[in-house]
């Protein structure tokens, strides 16, 4: 009962906070697409993100941002975004159908 | 054609505060039409990284959107990549795309040039007489030249004896074709004006791409640079590495070298003249023809300013302004990748402004730039950057962007994925 509360109120609230704009998480994923391909769905040597998990993602953009992770251009990019932002793309790129 | 342009100047500025009255009933009628509701027409002028982005995302993002498309060239072909065509390391076959994709989502694809805009009656009109109505107009023209500023520069052009490479397409093939022709023991010049120019970078790479073949091909060939800046304005370190590392003897860079006149091959500079087998200058650059056609150009009596929030033109409100035409915010550079990211911007305000809601009040823009400084190894620059609302700029992010730490093979794979993946985001 209690947990069934604390989660519908989380989802609202995190709705509320992102309510001033729907397509937010869409347009800020749209920055990546020149290299990682629209939607996610990326060619070539480049590492596809549709249908990533979001944790994952997120995980990956820390460890480049922290330098953990080691990358010839990730690392300067990453650290141009806020880690909202980087959970907003996330999510948006784990909610996409990869394509085969 | 000036004196017609000024009188349209004046009853646009008459007819503007009319226009906004009738625009909601325009808007009306299109939402009642049989085909269904549709959210209104966008026309598109530039098939290029702006255009071709817009009218795709436009397409994606908005459902039932009128989208037409309105280009001069039959395909595509890109100025990235197009260094590799003049190095002879890739043909022109690799570097062009078809507008299939675009056609095949919807989008109306109509082969022509525009001759003039009338921003109060929302018409575009063509070449071949047809006009086009539109409820928002987007141009994403890039550059012309400013051939006025060297002497017989225009002339020089127009013999065909005399290539910029600029644009990529036919003068790519023709700059290859006087490279091929030329014999061992020839002198290749470059003439690089003054910044503010189209793709920061591209001529330092052309530089090595040509060194490249040459020094292969007919090694007792020349590169000379001549730069009109004090110094190398991309990648500096690593193009200046890329000199001394692999074209040593082969290619000279000379700063603060402007041309000045052009006569035959010679390029006549301040204080002295040189003369080149193949000589390729890059003119100094300015919004191009159709923004000045359209009233675009307001800052520097050069570039179109814009509203960074939607992309609109600062002097002609409903028309959107894209890519190496607009006056940038600091720090972003003219460049493909950047006319992208503006096309994506656009779109997405676009398809709010017609629904009539708010636009993203925190847009996000990036930048990525590779270089071949051989025929496979590469040096990049990246930066992102963040709306700044207190200014109303975009602005680079401190901590974030930077360029290799040293010319590598593993991004050499990535440049060529990089334009795979940004063709495709365009043209689908």
């Amino acid at each position: 009962m209690k947990l069934w509360m604390i989660a519908v109120g989380l989802a609202v609230g995190s709705m509320g906070a992102h309510a001033q704009d729907a397509n937010l998480a869409r347009n800020l994923a749209a920055t990546c697409a020149n290299c990682h391909g629209t939607n996610g769905n990326a060619r070539g040597d480049m590492k596809p993100l549709a249908g990533l998990s979001a944790d994952k993602i997120i995980a990956l953009v820390a460890d480049y941002k922290s330098g953990a992770q080691p990358a010839t251009i990730m690392h300067q990019i990453a650290k141009g975004y806020t880690d909202e932002q980087i959970k907003l793309v996330a999510g948006y790129f784990a909610a996409q159908q990869p394509k085969k | 054609m000036n004196t017609k342009s000024k009188s349209f100047e004046s009853t646009r500025r008459r007819l503007l505060t009319a226009g906004a009255a009738w625009g909601g009933l325009a808007l009306a009628g299109c939402a009642s039409a049989p085909s269904g509701p549709s959210l209104g027409r966008v026309v598109i002028v530039g098939g290029g990284f702006g255009g071709s982005t817009a009218a795709r995302y436009l397409r994606m993002w908005g459902g039932n959107i009128d989208v037409t498309l309105v280009e001069r060239n039959l395909q595509f072909v890109s100025c990235p990549i197009s260094n590799l065509v003049v190095g002879g390391f890739k043909q022109m076959a690799d570097i062009t795309r078809g507008y299939e994709g675009l056609a095949a989502m919807g989008v109306k694809v109509v082969q022509g040039d525009v001759t003039a805009i009338d921003a109060a009656a929302k018409k575009v009109r063509l070449a071949s007489g047809a006009e086009l109505s539109y409820d928002r107009l987007i141009v994403s023209p890039g550059i012309d030249f400013m051939n006025e500023q060297v002497g017989g520069l225009a002339a020089a052009f127009d013999s065909g004896r005399l290539v910029h490479g600029w644009k990529a397409g036919p003068q790519t093939v023709a700059l290859r074709k006087q490279l091929t022709d030329m014999a061992d023991g020839g002198v290749y010049a470059i003439s690089i004006p003054k910044v503010p120019y189209r793709c920061p970078p591209g001529p330092y790479e052309r530089a090595c791409m040509v060194a490249a073949y040459l020094k292969e091909a007919k090694p007792r060939s020349k590169v000379l640079v001549l730069d009109a800046n004090p110094e190398v304005q991309s990648k500096k370190a690593l193009f200046e590495r890329a000199f001394a590392q692999h074209y040593k003897g082969i290619l000279e860079y000379r700063p603060n070298a402007e041309l000045k006149e052009v006569s035959g091959n010679v390029a006549k500079l301040e204080f002295e003249d040189v003369k080149a087998d193949v000589l390729n200058v890059v003119p100094p650059q300015r919004a191009a023809d159709l923004a000045r056609t359209a009233g675009l150009v307001n800052i520097n009596n050069r570039w179109a300013g814009v509203n960074w929030l939607t992309m609109e033109s600062t002097a002609r409100p409903g028309i959107h302004v894209l890519g190496d035409a607009t006056f940038p915010a600091p720090l972003m550079p003219k460049s493909g990748h950047m006319a992208n990211q503006h096309a994506k911007v656009a779109a997405a305000a676009v398809i709010q402004l017609l629904k009539g809601e708010a636009v993203n009040a925190t847009p996000v823009v990036m930048n990525t730039c590779y270089s071949f400084v051989t025929a496979k190894d590469v040096i990049h620059v990246a930066s992102v950057h963040q709306y700044d609302a207190a200014d109303k700029t975009f602005k680079t992010v401190a901590g974030s962007g930077g360029v290799s730490a040293a010319a590598n093979q593993i991004e050499g794979r990535y440049a060529l994925s990089w334009a795979d993946n940004i063709w495709t985001d365009m043209l689908g």
